[in-house]
């Protein structure tokens, strides 16, 4: 198992230097520079190149990438920012570990919410449990995060004047951005555990438990829940890592200092050295939350484990 | 056993009367099981046998009110256990029976077993469900006994089934429906899934636990070797009716058979025999979905006559041997209706 995880977290080494070449190949054949974004539209041509050179960014594609692979793995520098002229770790870190926090906190109330829903509704198939909470997350699943977010902005700030509608000074301003970021998942997770619940009832070993003379509710959590349980898992990985990176909407709309909208902001600057540190931390983050849902899954069935275990011994 | 014989061999532990099922689905309503009567005496073995679809599993079902729960319905009749109806009891009273004095071997041993739980946790469960006050330690040498007693090392039972072959997860599903020393044993299929060796092993094994335990068993089964080698008596189930029903004596030593059971004894190759060919019965078992009026076997029966496809047979018996055909009916007319 240790020398899978290992196995796991070498992979991380040419992702990383996929990144940085993609996001480098790419700024490469889009159009605008730092210097003119920076200086502003009337700026001379010869003062904008000279900003240029300073800031490095004329050199060619390929000597940058590789210039910057060997400051990353030899120094552990992530460079300088072109727009801020501050080193681009501190300035990405603080951030990055905000954006992680809001996420943890989102993906666990999207489990909360959905997971129970998602089971009562299997269980209850056909009854109001499932009706009601399914077609509630159907038109949740129809409308965009956004709106959900202005929604909540309107009713709790606007209307009712209970919550603060921007910063992250304080708990209660988390309460509306993690709702935010929360809910649309939330709707997932409940369709995602109800289906999976469905597919587990109907098994054989479920009707053995309760030819054993086990009371529904074991029947339930102990013998059909833990089996349905792997693609959720699954479904919640993929549920933070997205809430990570791709909580840009709610950021911007709540005003918060996240990672995504740190990286999109400096998008039209070409601020290629936070870009890239900022999306590399956002891969590594990934790989790792995609590495715990493997291991919760070698926990949760004893054959996936049983998979691990033989690769070990090779 | 030094039982006072003469009284508890005539017991009858369960008695299904009139029993109807049917499989309501969008579609169309399937008559699974049709007006059957079914006795098990105490300590004895009653074969169901019949082929694909008769309603064995269904029959089975019903006895521990597990069918599906959307669509699975039963329509009439009783089922007694120890002198109470099973359609009438409350669900806390069936629960309390299910894996205690009834218990059941399902028809796939591969599907029947959870794969997130070590088979020691599959059948202490059952153990610490009817005997709660039970101290952990005696609940682990329970279990221990009874995987030995079914011929698997107790030191296995920290692991999990996918660890297991088939003939072991079958041996263990058996683990979990005897450990309670159930008064009514129902095997489905037991063996069906295993290769022969192994299923002589089971069947062994199974025979050998009921004399030690005095289980009533039901034997469910479209294997008549099978049943010569473990049952006390027969029912022959066909479309879901009880064609033909009697000990074992009569099944296989009598002249008179329904035609269908005539066809069953054909079906299996005889070594003794110099062909080596299986005689299948011809054609398809009736839809029972869309039953026909008279005898459900008359379509694919040999000697159908025009009262087969216009009315339904009624039984007749001789002692203990019970038949449902118009051959027999309307030639031994003083013993018509002599079972009902
Ligand atoms: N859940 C269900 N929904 C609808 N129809 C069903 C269902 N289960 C069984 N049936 C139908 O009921 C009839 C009897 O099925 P049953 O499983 O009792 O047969 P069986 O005698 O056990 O057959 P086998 O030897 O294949 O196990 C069949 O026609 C079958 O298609
Ligand atoms: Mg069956």
């Amino acid at each position: 198992m240790y020398k899978y995880i290992l196995k796991r977290l070498l992979f991380l080494i040419p992702t990383i230097l996929g990144v940085t070449f993609i996001i480098y190949a790419v700024m490469n054949i889009t159009p605008g520079d730092p210097g003119r974004a920076i200086l502003g539209a009337n700026a001379m041509q010869a003062d904008v190149d000279a900003y240029n050179h300073m800031l490095g960014y004329d050199l060619p594609f390929l000597q940058k990438f590789v210039n910057y692979v060997q400051d990353l793995f030899l120094k552990g520098d992530f460079g300088i920012s072109y727009f801020t002229k501050q080193p681009v770790f501190a300035e990405i870190w603080p951030r990055y570990g905000f954006s992680v926090r809001l996420a943890l906190m989102g993906a666990l109330l999207s489990a909360v919410i959905g997971i129970p829903l998602g089971i009562y509704a299997a269980v209850k198939q056909y009854s109001l449990w499932d009706t009601v909470p399914s077609v509630i997350s159907f038109l949740i699943a129809a409308i965009p995060g956004f709106v959900v977010g202005m929604l909540l902005l309107y009713i709790f700030a606007l209307k009712l004047n209970w919550l603060p509608s921007y910063g992250a000074s304080s708990l209660r301003h988390y309460i509306m951005p993690m709702l935010a970021l929360a809910i649309p998942p939330a709707a997932q997770n409940m369709r995602f555990t109800k289906s999976s619940m469905l597919e587990s009832i109907r098994q054989d070993y479920v009707r053995t438990a309760r030819a054993k003379g086990a009371p529904e509710r074991t029947v339930i959590w102990k013998h059909a829940l833990k089996n349905a349980m792997l693609p959720v898992v699954t479904q919640m990985g993929l549920t933070l890592g997205a809430l990570i990176a791709g909580a840009v909407v709610v950021e911007k709309l709540f005003s918060l200092p996240g990672i995504g909208s740190l990286i999109v902001d400096r998008i039209p600057f070409k601020d290629e050295p936070v870009i890239i540190g900022g999306t590399i931390l956002l891969s590594v983050c990934f790989a790792v939350i995609m590495l715990v849902v493997d291991v919760i899954y070698a926990f949760i069935d004893p054959r996936i484990k049983a998979k691990y275990v033989k690769m070990k011994g090779k | 056993m030094s039982r006072n014989e003469t009284d508890k061999t005539k017991e009858t532990i369960l008695e299904i009367k009139d029993l109807k099922v049917i499989y309501q689905t969008d579609a169309e309503v399937i008559e699974a099981v049709n007006h059957i009567d079914l006795n098990i005496l105490r300590g004895r073995t009653l074969g169901l046998v019949g082929e694909t679809g008769a309603g064995k599993t269904t029959t089975a079902l019903s006895i521990l009110r597990l069918l599906p729960e959307m669509t699975g319905k039963i329509r009439g009749g009783s089922i007694f256990f120890e002198g109470h109806n099973l359609l009438e009891v409350d669900e806390n009273w069936m629960r309390a029976l299910r894996g205690n004095a009834i218990s059941m071997v399902f028809q796939d041993p591969m599907s029947s077993l959870n794969p997130v739980l070590t088979i020691g946790e599959q059948i202490s469960e059952v153990i610490r469900l009817h005997e709660p006050d039970l101290p952990r330690r005696e609940v682990e040498e329970k279990v221990d006994s009874t995987l030995n007693l079914v011929g698997i090392p107790a030191s296995r039972k920290a692991e999990y089934p996918h660890q297991f072959s088939g003939g072991m997860k079958q041996r263990v599903v058996i683990a979990m429906a005897i450990c309670c020393e159930p008064a009514l044993l129902i095997a489905d299929e037991p063996t069906t899934a295993l290769d022969v060796t192994i299923q002589a092993q089971v069947l062994a094994m199974m025979s050998d636990l009921k004399h030690r335990l005095g289980t009533s068993m039901l034997m469910i089964t479209h294997d008549l070797g099978i049943v010569a080698q473990t049952c006390d008596d027969v029912a022959v189930m066909y479309a879901g009716e009880i064609i033909e029903a009697g000990t074992v004596e009569d099944i296989f030593l009598n002249e008179q058979h329904h035609p269908y059971t005539t066809g069953l004894f054909q079906s299996i190759p005889d070594i003794n025999k110099k062909s080596d060919r299986l005689k299948p019965i011809p054609g398809l078992m009736a839809d029972p979905a869309n039953l026909p009026k008279g005898c459900a076997f008359a379509p694919r029966c040999g000697q159908c006559r025009e009262i087969c496809t216009k009315e339904h047979p009624v039984l007749t018996a001789w002692g203990t041997h019970q038949l449902r055909c118009h051959l027999f009916a309307s030639s031994e007319k003083e013993q018509e209706r002599g079972a009902e």
